[in-house]
């Protein structure tokens, strides 16, 4: 059967997830501090994407606004997990991809909002360590924005930049 | 908490307090570029943040964020946000130099940068003045910070501060005219979360 017939695309924005069955396309624009979180079935095919703000949905004591879950790192790895597994995959077939967690603004003093990008990389890493699901590529941290697509027949993730150019990893 | 309850009153008194530095700011526009500057009358919105990235049009539209530290009673930032061509435009107008074609986000000179990291730094300046005056509060700002690049990654930034608090941004749009070029503003001004109680106090609204 021809791919392209029924290729289905979506674009997520800030705080927001997705899964897509094969064949499927996820792409998210202007990741900056934010982390793009890229899971992938190995086996089905399915891609999962969340484009996240914040490390921990435990540090927030406020408990309205922690419903949304592609907002931090730990609620939206679950999420989306959850969702892949729902649609036929199986988490030992699935690996991850994580982009972004740039530093955008630079000042003398590191101050807690500065490194809100290095907290959520190092945030993403762990929670995936612990579920067992291994880090296949990744590409970030630095000072510049990133845009991705994330294609299912293959898991591969195009990284597209301003004046840094355009990889795929 | 302020984050989840943004009532008219807040609203109007942001509006006030931007139509006030955005008017100090037209002031101080117009004097460095020694032209004839006007404005609108500044527009405060609210937005989900799925739909904050679209606040320049596209999340990869390229443009220049000033992001300015603020100290004293009401700690926080400020952003000041504005397309790269039209950075671009005002620094030329200072500089006095006449291009033909645009420039690419990589062959900016520092002089370039330094000039729309000042003009960024006046226009913010000027707002957080306005603020301070109308609440009472003492603020002083840092040296700013600059960032040219995608609008959705310098927007993340105030953003992931409000995530903090809430599910939406809060910001001024300004828009300044010079002739028939326009210069569209945003302003984000992001309370540390000690700040909104603060502010909301000075403003005398009742935040419980």
């Amino acid at each position: 059967m021809n791919d392209n017939c029924c290729t289905r695309s979506v674009k997520i924005g800030m705080a927001e997830l997705e899964v897509l069955d094969h064949p499927g396309i996820l792409a998210t624009l202007g990741l900056g501090s934010c982390i793009g979180i890229a899971l992938y079935d190995r086996e089905t095919k399915a891609i999962g994407l969340a484009h996240v703000m914040l490390p921990s949905s435990l540090q927030i004591k406020n408990d309205k606004i922690n419903i949304n879950k592609g907002k931090f790192v730990d609620t939206a790895i679950l999420e989306l997990l959850e969702k892949m597994m729902k649609s036929g995959a199986s988490k030992e077939n699935i690996v991850a991809k994580l982009v972004g967690g740039a530093q955008m603004f630079t000042f003398n003093d590191a101050t807690d909002i500065m490194r809100i990008g290095e907290r959520n990389i190092i945030a993403a890493r762990e929670r995936l360590w612990e579920l067992g699901i291994p880090i296949i590529a990744e590409d970030v941290g630095g000072n510049y924005g990133r845009t991705i697509e994330f294609y299912s027949s293959d898991g591969k993730l195009i990284v597209k930049t301003l004046g840094f150019g355009i990889k795929e990893i | 908490m302020i984050g989840m309850k943004i009532n008219d009153f807040y609203m109007d008194v942001l509006k006030e307090t931007g139509n006030i530095g955005a008017g100090n700011a037209a002031t101080a526009l117009a004097k460095l570029l020694k032209k004839k500057i006007t404005m609108d009358v500044p527009k405060v919105k609210i937005m989900v943040f799925s739909k904050v990235s679209e606040l320049m049009g596209s999340a990869e539209e390229p443009v220049a964020g000033v992001l300015i530290k603020i100290l004293g009673d009401l700690p926080g930032y400020i952003l000041f946000i504005m397309e790269y061509k039209t950075a671009l435009a005002l620094a030329d107008n200072i500089l006095m130099m006449n291009r033909v074609t645009g420039v690419d986000l990589g062959e900016l000179k520092n002089i370039e940068i330094s000039v729309i990291k000042e003009v960024g730094n006046i226009v913010a300046g000027s707002y957080l003045s306005a603020l301070a005056s109308l609440t009472g509060l003492r603020v002083r700002t840092s040296v700013p910070g600059i960032a040219i690049d995608m609008a959705g990654a310098i927007l993340s930034v105030p953003a992931i501060e409000y995530g903090k608090v809430s599910d939406v941004v809060l910001y001024i749009e300004t828009k300044f005219s010079e002739g028939t070029a326009d210069i569209k503003g945003h302003f984000i001004l992001v309370p540390a979360l000690e700040s909104f109680e603060i502010l909301m106090k000075a403003l005398g609204v009742d935040s419980k």
